[in-house]
């Protein structure tokens, strides 16, 4: 038997059993069930498919990195650091979320009249000394996890055929823009529940 | 041999913000509707679900379209208790048209209309963006929503106190951080995986 995974939401949030947080969790209790659901699904799968364990975490890591959340960083690196296959790409992920970072949303709007809300800013390329570690699948997993992190308005046909061209399956594909978009969910129940959470005990002292 | 990405000719666009019924395309295959398992049909939770390109893509990973799908149901259809639906619409149409999503900001801001009915307060968000002014209570969902939405997110107690302020209880809070954040997954995968296309 094995224990039961701990709730990743409550964990990074800060919520104990008992707390204000956790009765109003509780008063959601689908919401908090198929989150963690959701999580399982894509880091602990029956079957790992067409992305390996190692870049599922990798590219979660990045995510976290790039919305710089240093506590859910470390909770998807943690399992890298844990393993020969992935303890190499520790270092590796500091560097390339150091030169990913931005301030987003931003991107240019198909032209028309929202084209006068483009807002410029950078595209990110994978290092050239990380290329080569990475290899050329984690490499278009990284650039197209920014893009959707960053730039998502500026997403296209193009992006998806260069994962194609890189190794990437098209079921694959899918798993991985859930994955980049579930980060980015849980991330923001996190930084929200934890705030929501300080302000509740501040409001009860 | 490698797989293709489909590249759409998509005739008069959408390339505004809008409340109609506009459609959407995918840039990669979806299974056909005849090949679809019972792990697939569970995946989707709904049998109607197979006639959507969209979510005959997602079901592609079968596992995580049905927690996906249920978290979804649950935040914006759960309504005993808590955010009226009108309020958890407005979140989800704010984080959208801060991020852009033209197809996800049309479905969304007709259901905030819909249950709202302040249809014309629902299109000065979308005409005029989230600085638009819509009222304090709602002015501050929108803020909320969009400070949640930035990347990195820029969310601090001073929204948590004007959402208090504005008459929201925790749970009703902690409803608009649900929708502003799951509206964060659906940007992605909508702008990323395919395009709108006109209202028929």
């Amino acid at each position: 038997m094995t224990l039961a995974s701990p709730d990743v939401i409550d964990l990074l949030s800060g919520i104990s059993p008992g707390s204000a947080l956790d009765r109003i969790r509780a008063q959601r209790p689908e919401t908090r069930e198929q989150a963690q659901k959701s999580y399982l699904a894509l880091f602990q799968p029956e079957e790992f498919g067409d992305v390996s364990l190692t870049e599922r975490h990798a590219v979660a890591s990045f995510v976290a990195g790039l919305h710089r959340q240093p506590d859910v960083f470390d909770f998807y690196v943690n399992t890298l650091e844990e393993s020969v296959a992935g303890r190499w790409l520790v270092e590796l992920l500091k560097a390339e979320i150091g030169a990913g970072r931005a301030t987003g949303p931003y991107g240019s709007y198909p032209d028309g009249p929202l084209s006068t809300e483009n807002v410029a800013g950078p595209i990110y390329k994978v290092s050239a000394a990380s290329r080569e570690a990475l290899g050329p699948k984690l490499t278009a997993a990284f650039e197209h996890a920014h893009l959707l992190v960053f730039r998502l308005r500026e997403a296209n046909p193009q992006a998806l055929q260069v994962l194609l061209d890189a190794g990437w399956t098209t079921s694959g594909i899918v798993t991985l823009s859930q994955l980049v978009s579930f980060v980015a969910f849980q991330i923001r129940v996190i930084a929200g529940l934890s705030l929501l959470a300080t302000a509740t005990k501040r409001a009860a002292a | 041999m490698t797989e293709r990405a489909i590249t759409p000719t998509v005739a008069n666009p959408p390339v505004a913000f809008t409340q109609d019924e506009i459609g959407w395309t995918p840039w990669l295959p979806p299974l056909g509707e005849d090949d679809l398992t019972e792990r697939h049909l569970k995946g989707l939770v709904e049998a109607a679900r197979a006639k959507s390109p969209y979510f005959r893509l997602l079901v592609r990973d079968p596992e995580v379209l049905e927690a996906r799908t249920k978290t979804d149901k649950d935040i914006f259809y759960n309504t005993r208790s808590g955010l009226p639906r009108a309020e958890r619409e407005l979140a989800a149409t704010a984080a959208s048209r801060f991020n852009g999503c033209i197809f996800c900001a049309s479905v969304h801001s007709r259901f905030a209309t819909h249950h709202s009915k302040r249809g014309e307060d629902v299109q000065r968000l979308l005409d005029e963006g989230v600085d638009a002014d819509l009222g304090e209570r709602w002015n501050a969902i929108v803020a909320a929503s969009v400070a949640l939405t930035a990347t990195p997110p820029v969310f601090t107690e001073d929204h948590i106190a004007r959402l208090a302020a504005a008459g929201l209880d925790e749970l009703e809070i902690a409803d608009v951080i649900h929708g502003a954040a799951f509206f964060n997954w659906a940007n992605r995968l909508m702008l990323s995986l395919g395009e709108p296309t006109p209202a028929s």
